[in-house]
């Protein structure tokens, strides 16, 4: 089994390089974070994140034959050969596979993600219906590992102005909720040529999330929200 | 080498449900913070956590935390504290109520209330029938909580140092802490973090065995820390095996699924664990069930091509239940198991899940050591909670839901008597002159070694070792050996070698430092497991298959110096209930 991989260490490297690896195994059953790591008992200076290896912590994103992805809940068996991994686009790469996240999380931050409820609390929990509740799923899900926004075009060509799918997922994952008081805020905070209306409905981030969310149905929704109560 | 330093109030090694459930009273109390995270705090494991936390809300059937006690006091076969237990289960229903105001997106029922779940040993009126006690958001609930939990401090403008590595605890000659050093991972810097109150809450450590529900990272580095600064570890043996891991990954399937109806069913298609539990059935509690599929695994009833696996049914629940419910085991069983689970059962084996044991602490979270008083005497500045901390709430094994339950109630109390004791302590000591002495050599070892053994290939024998040693059924001959190889690849250990020495994002060192850390936590759990002569909740020998009151209602303490054991015994006096006395226990 043929791998290509991109490798660049700062230290010691001029220019990032493709480097060519070979596994005698068969793919199974075995996922491609399984293969990586196989190659890193052979090269322990091969770079990743890792964590729970099944899909929930968002560690191990990478670009997989050019599709970004999670190297732990890929099936090696679905891949074409060589396979060509790459860090995720559009972030400063730190070393082979590991990249910044500095900007994906600043643009998280800016849309405040927490609950604003200015009430105090009750004794006991705050009563939402189950239908509110429904509101929020497909949205609370999301495992910030940055598939969507680095496969984002408007977010290469402005990481520092637009807040890309996975932050506007998040935006409206607090609109959505009952129990949130802050929705006028929310929207002042997106009103801007660049944080909110940047989204083209290119439709990547829908493409490449590992956990089947849709963002751009999320940013749609805010886009409503604004209309609406400009009329 | 001169390590640089800087100063804080309160530094949080892990940033887990407990350390940040700690982190955020911390830094509401405006006390200068510095929580350290090997990796980005929503990549803790916490996050894999899915079927509910435990709290007697009441909300669909009458429940109290009596009851609740009850049920932990006989989860725990009675090695519980029961102090800290009561504690806990009081506790429950605030806490829970708290993650909700925070914004934490429950599962809701039609009245608008917190929608709870059965889940194995948690009943009504002192263990008569199962109760909805598990408070759910689908099967996501710890992702859920911890994002809630990460999100509530970045309002809080919590400090974080992400991808920082704790390398050693900082003790003087008191044996008092005085913070830690610590590596960042990026850039290979390391710093001494000084604190006047330094709270642990790093996790478990289930990558000690080959098979396992644990994230990578879980590799028990506080207690490492700890039992090389010379703190015992508490009641080690002690290792919960959770019934439903996928056959082959290892990946968690909740017991949630059980408590929304499903069964395990062996080859002749029998609800096994009707003979095993006539009362609960599949819910009796964790380490009942997984006994019983070993059991039905060695006497020829196991399925599939090797019959070393059961199958847990779930397709008779329906699409409406699997796919509000459960939507994240059918992702999972699709993706590990290439079943889809409202058709075909998953396989499923039991897998190395939770470490019972730990740090010892008192229910406040403080460290408690032998020292010069007895073995309640608090390590003064020195925190932890979560599961890398022995309360004990969990005893001899854990019930199901009632661990995100202890990362909130613990991190919290801890987090307020880290207060008060700041108070009544706002300076700090002066560090000892070789603060960093023993991270720098262990760092310095991993840069002169050029020759030696992988660290994988010595991490792959101790999980074997572990593996085959110290399982669900532990044997006297296997015990005996175990030790023995342990300590062989503990030798192996101190020779291996890193071929990568750059200085940026070195996961070949990080990964060597945390062979360090397991290797403690292995020695530790297979030299108690060969000492304790009893079989009590997740330790079951062969040889001793009964409780043992008589000679084991105690705590066990290991310390890494020698392999020296002690014991303490169990609080069996709660705060202000009368104590559950002991009784045979039957689900």
């Amino acid at each position: 089994m043929k791998f290509r991989i991109y490798r660049y260490n700062p230290e010691t490297d001029a220019q990032p390089y493709m480097q060519d690896y070979e596994l005698h195994i068969e793919a199974g059953d075995m996922m491609l974070l399984d293969a990586i790591l196989m190659l890193k008992e052979q090269d322990d200076s091969l770079s990743l994140r890792k964590s729970c290896r099944e899909g929930v912590c968002g560690s191990d994103a990478m670009n997989i034959n050019g599709r970004n992805g999670l190297a732990c809940i890929t099936p090696l068996s679905s891949l074409k050969q060589p396979i060509e991994l790459r860090p995720l686009p559009g972030l400063p790469v730190i070393r082979d596979l590991i990249v910044d996240m500095t900007q994906f999380f600043k643009q998280y931050h800016s849309i405040k993600p927490y609950l604003v409820n200015n009430d105090p609390p009750p004794e006991t929990e705050r009563l939402q219906s189950p239908e509110e509740r429904k509101e929020l799923d497909g949205l609370y899900e999301c495992i910030l590992c940055a598939c969507c926004t680095t496969s984002c075009p408007s977010f290469w060509w402005n990481p520092d102005k637009f807040v890309g799918p996975a932050g506007l997922l998040q935006a409206y994952r607090f609109l959505a909720d009952s129990r949130d008081q802050a929705t006028a805020e929310r929207l002042d905070n997106l009103e801007d040529p660049y944080r909110l209306f940047r989204c083209h409905t290119i439709m990547n981030c829908v493409d490449v999330c590992p956990k089947g969310l849709n963002p751009t149905e999320a940013i749609g929704k805010i886009k409503d929200m604004m209309v609406k109560r400009t009329v | 080498m001169a390590v640089a330093k800087r100063t804080f109030d309160v530094v949080v090694v892990g940033a887990g449900g407990a350390g940040m459930r700690a982190a955020l009273a911390l830094s509401e109390a405006g006390l200068k913070v510095a929580v350290l995270s090997k990796v980005f705090p929503t990549r803790s494991h916490t996050v894999a956590a899915q079927g509910g936390i435990a709290a007697s809300l009441g909300n669909v059937n009458e429940d109290n935390w009596h009851w609740h006690m009850y049920d932990t006091v006989k989860g725990s076969d009675y090695l519980g504290d029961q102090d800290a237990i009561e504690f806990m289960c009081r506790a429950a229903p605030e806490v829970v109520y708290e993650l909700e105001h925070y914004g934490m997106p429950f599962d809701r029922l039609d009245n608008g209330k917190i929608y709870q779940r059965p889940f194995g040993g948690h009943m009504q009126d002192y263990g008569k029938n199962p109760v909805q006690r598990a408070c759910a958001a689908a099967d996501r609930t710890g992702h859920a909580l911890l994002h809630t939990l990460y999100q509530r401090n970045v309002q809080a403008n919590t400090n974080f140092f992400v991808e920082w590595m704790a390398l050693d605890l900082i003790r003087d000659e008191d044996g008092d802490v005085l913070g830690v050093v610590a590596m960042e991972i990026e850039t290979s810097e390391v710093m001494i973090l000084q604190a006047r109150a330094t709270l642990f809450a790093t996790g478990g450590a289930g990558r000690i065995f080959a098979a396992s529900t644990n994230a990578y990272i879980n590799t028990g580095d506080g207690l490492g820390m700890a039992a090389r600064a010379g703190i015992p570890l508490e009641d080690m043996e002690f290792f919960q095996f959770h019934p439903t891991g996928v056959y082959g990954a290892g990946v968690l399937i909740t017991e949630g699924v059980r408590g929304e109806g499903g069964y395990l069913v062996n080859k002749d298609g029998e609800r096994f664990m009707a003979r095993y539990a006539p009362n609960a059935k599949d819910l009796a509690s964790r380490d009942v069930v997984s006994r019983a599929m070993a059991t039905e695994i060695k006497e020829g009833r196991g399925c599939g091509k090797h019959g070393d696996h059961v199958l847990l049914k779930l397709d008779h629940l329906g699409e409406d239940v699997i796919s509000h419910r459960l939507p994240g085991i059918r992702e999972i069983a699709k993706k590990f198991a290439h079943v889809d689970p409202a058709r075909e059962p998953i396989p499923v084996v039991p897998t190395a899940h939770y470490m019972m044991g730990g740090i010892p602490t008192n229910y406040h979270g403080q460290v408690v050591a032998p020292y010069k008083t007895g073995p309640e005497e608090v390590v003064q500045g020195f925190y932890a909670v979560g599961e890398c901390a022995c309360v004990s709430v969990h005893g001899a094994n854990r019930l199901g839901c009632n661990s995100l339950l202890d990362l909130v109630v613990f991190g919290r109390e801890a987090a307020r008597q880290i207060i008060e004791d700041l108070e009544r302590n706002p300076h700090h000591k002066p560090l000892p002159h070789d603060a960093a002495e023993r991270p720098l050599a262990r760092l310095a070892r991993l840069e002169t070694h050029k020759q030696g053994e992988s660290v994988a290939e010595v991490g792959a024998a101790m999980r074997n070792v572990m593996q085959v040693h110290c399982g669900v059924f532990r044997f006297p001959d296997l015990l005996a050996e175990g030790v023995q190889k342990i300590r062989e690849v503990a030798e192996r250990a101190k020779n291996t070698a890193i071929q990568d020495q750059s200085k940026v994002f070195n996961t070949a060192r990080v990964e060597a430092l945390e062979l360090d850390n397991l290797i403690e936590v292995a020695q530790a759990t297979m030299h108690a497991a060969a000492a304790r002569q009893e079989s009590r909740g997740g330790h079951a020998r062969d040889d001793f298959p009964q409780r043992d009151d008589d000679n084991w209602l105690k705590h066990s303490l290991y310390f890494s110096e020698g392999h020296k054991l002690d014991y303490k015994p169990v609080r069996l006096k709660p705060l202000t209930v009368e104590s559950f006395p002991l009784k045979a226990r039957v689900y």
